[in-house]
């Protein structure tokens, strides 16, 4: 990619101690190519929280590589009120938008934190929202309020509330754990010491379908995250593995070999109805569902070599799309159905490339010559994958222009297998 | 005594005809680099733990899988060359050992692992493990095993034999494992 003009190695380290273990660490590696200027001021009475909000907020817009953070310090005392403002210190300061706001404890115990996102040239409201949260969630609104101003000023959806699933291998351990975007508050939803691949986020984003080598063949479970209640979605003889959701959560594509060689197959989440999508006697896999439902985009190496094909998700005859190389894989719809990233052998060398269905121009996106499993975040603008650096793996993240770059890693062990999860939905 | 020689030796006549099915060349790329092709498909390192099947010297039942003396317990793995789900000649008398075993051990069930090297997507690799599985599995029904005494599974790169990233652990890992029910 041409980021010979990136700036390296801004090290944001955002692990608390006290949870270092269940945390992965997020450096930036490239920026966006305009960055607006914002000011983010403390939030009048934050310092009695145990982790300020405006942190978080500040941490998210940074590492989206769209904002360049205005020094908000040196201000006293801290407005908490637009009508407090003083506009031509921040017009000085060079911020075209500045955010206000508070923190205060309510009678019941929760809190109200409060914000407004200010124009600095016009002294207007851009946005403000009002929230009241426990405790525990005021990580979340933190998230929230920087989606919100995201949102504001770039025009698309942010994506800071969003969670992501992925695999850690630890020695001979396997976990599968849920954090959010940001890589904070991981959970183990799944610890086995046989391996997990190929999660898979329903679109409620309340259950993962998954991959699991646990009974000595690979069989798919579907995990509630609400109660950890668990069942078996595939286990037909054979093989059974990547699963992948309909947009409606009702249907499952998989790949079963229960009738030979591995071939695609819908089927409902509790396994039943089971209709073969594709025939062929040699490999289709990897299947993925349009935003819209309508198709099905997979690999097979019909052709010869491994490439992706595309075929009416209600039966019909497959359209070859890549033809560029001997080995393309891993294919993975666009939020807005227009591209598809995947996996693109060259020299050799794995990398993530992306190709839009009407023009089929293909964009190359990494360089690191071991990616794997690139997935989208909802808002379609970052690709998060899987490689490896200094021989262990790590998730990195690249937007879909190729400009922003991001890389997280665990303490120790391995993260492989990403899955970025859906946007949710609530106020 | 007689009936059993003259089955092994009708078995081993089947076994020559069926090597010669199996035999299909199956383009099957494993992340290989797409050039130069010919290095690659050459591994200039010999796998380490393949050996040609000696007559056993065993203790107990030397046709028991179970035994752990047994010429069935020790050599349950076939080794596959890179980008490739051919037999080769060598692992053949195994695999023929192991349907033979199976033909007169009708509720004898096995499992045939497929492994890959770490090479390239990881469902992409589970389908060639499938693939390399079902090879073993098709040259033993043209044995005479039945299709119900075997479950062909892959395991894709996720149970490397060798934890290493060359080439001798990536030959140690292309391989079928045959695992018994009641293996430990």
């Amino acid at each position: 990619m041409k980021n010979k003009n990136l700036r390296y190695l801004f090290l944001v380290w955002l692990a608390l101690s006290a949870h270092a273990h269940a945390q992965l660490k997020i450096e930036i590696t490239g920026f966006g190519s305009n960055q607006m200027p914002v000011a983010i001021l403390p939030l009048k009475g934050e310092e009695a929280l145990p982790q300020k909000v405006t942190e978080i907020v500040v941490g998210d817009l940074y590492r989206s590589g769209f904002f360049k953070m205005v020094d908000s310090g040196g201000i006293n005392p801290v407005p908490a009120d637009p009508a407090e403002l003083q506009y031509p210190t921040w017009k000085a300061r060079g911020a075209d938008a500045v955010m206000v706001g508070s923190v205060s404890p309510l009678s019941n115990g929760n809190w109200d934190v409060r914000f407004r996102l200010m124009d600095v040239l016009k002294q207007s409201q851009i946005t403000g929202f009002a929230y009241q949260v426990a405790a525990p969630q005021l990580r979340n609104t933190a998230h929230k309020i920087a989606d919100a101003i995201y949102e504001k000023l770039t025009g698309d959806v942010g994506v800071f509330s969003t969670r992501i699933t992925y695999v850690v291998k630890q020695g001979t351990r396997f976990e599968l754990q849920v954090a959010d975007a940001d890589g904070f508050g991981a959970q183990t939803v799944l610890a086995s010491n046989e391996p997990i691949i190929s999660p898979a986020w329903a679109p409620d984003g309340n259950r993962l379908a998954y991959v699991s080598f646990e009974r000595r063949k690979p069989i798919v479970y579907i995990q509630s995250l609400l109660t950890g209640q668990r069942t078996v979605a595939a286990n037909f003889k054979g093989s059974n593995s990547a699963p992948a959701w309909s947009p409606d959560g009702k249907r499952l594509a998989v790949v079963l070999t229960k009738d030979g060689n591995s071939q695609i197959y819908l089927i409902n989440a509790d396994g039943s109805n089971v209709v073969r999508l594709t025939n062929t006697s040699t490999i289709d896999t990897e299947p993925n569902f349009s935003p819209d439902g309508q198709y099905v985009i997979f690999t097979s190496d019909r052709g010869g070599s491994p490439q992706i094909y595309r075929v009416p998700a209600g039966g019909g005859a497959p359209e070859r799309l890549t033809f560029d190389g001997s080995y393309n894989v891993s294919p993975r719809y666009a939020p807005d159905g227009k591209s598809f990233v995947f996996i693109q052998r060259a020299g050799g060398r794995f990398n993530v490339a992306m190709q839009d269905f009407v023009s089929k121009q293909t964009q190359s996106l990494t360089e690191n010559g071991v990616d794997e499993s690139p997935t989208f975040a909802p808002n379609g603008r970052i690709i998060l994958y899987a490689t490896e650096i200094r021989g262990r793996g790590i998730l990195a993240s690249v937007s879909s222009d190729g400009r922003v770059r991001q890389r997280f890693s665990a303490e120790t062990g391995d993260v492989r297998e990403p899955a970025w999860g859906p946007l949710i939905k609530s106020p | 005594m007689n009936k059993i020689f003259w089955s092994l030796a009708v078995l081993s006549v089947l076994a020559g005809c069926a090597s010669k099915d199996v035999q299909k060349p199956v383009d099957v790329t494993e992340g290989k680099p797409s050039q130069p092709p010919v290095v690659a498909t050459k591994p200039t390192v010999p796998p380490p733990t393949i050996t040609p099947v000696k007559p056993p010297q065993v203790t107990g039942d030397p046709l028991d899988p179970l035994n752990p003396q047994s010429m069935l317990n020790k050599q349950r793995s076939v080794f596959f060359d890179y980008d490739s789900v051919i037999i080769k000649d060598e692992f053949k008398p195994l695999v023929t050992a192991h349907a033979r075993y199976l033909v007169a051990n009708r509720a004898q069930k096995i499992s045939i692992e497929g492994n890959t090297d770490e090479r390239g997507s990881r469902e992409y690799n589970i389908a060639l493990g499938q693939r390399r599985a079902d090879s073993v599995k098709q040259m033993m029904i043209l044995l005479g095993v039945q299709e119900g005494q075997i479950e062909s599974v892959s395991f894709g790169e996720e149970k490397p034999r060798n934890q290493g990233h060359d080439e001798a652990a990536f030959s140690e890992n292309r391989r079928d494992d045959i695992r018994y029910a009641g293996d430990k």
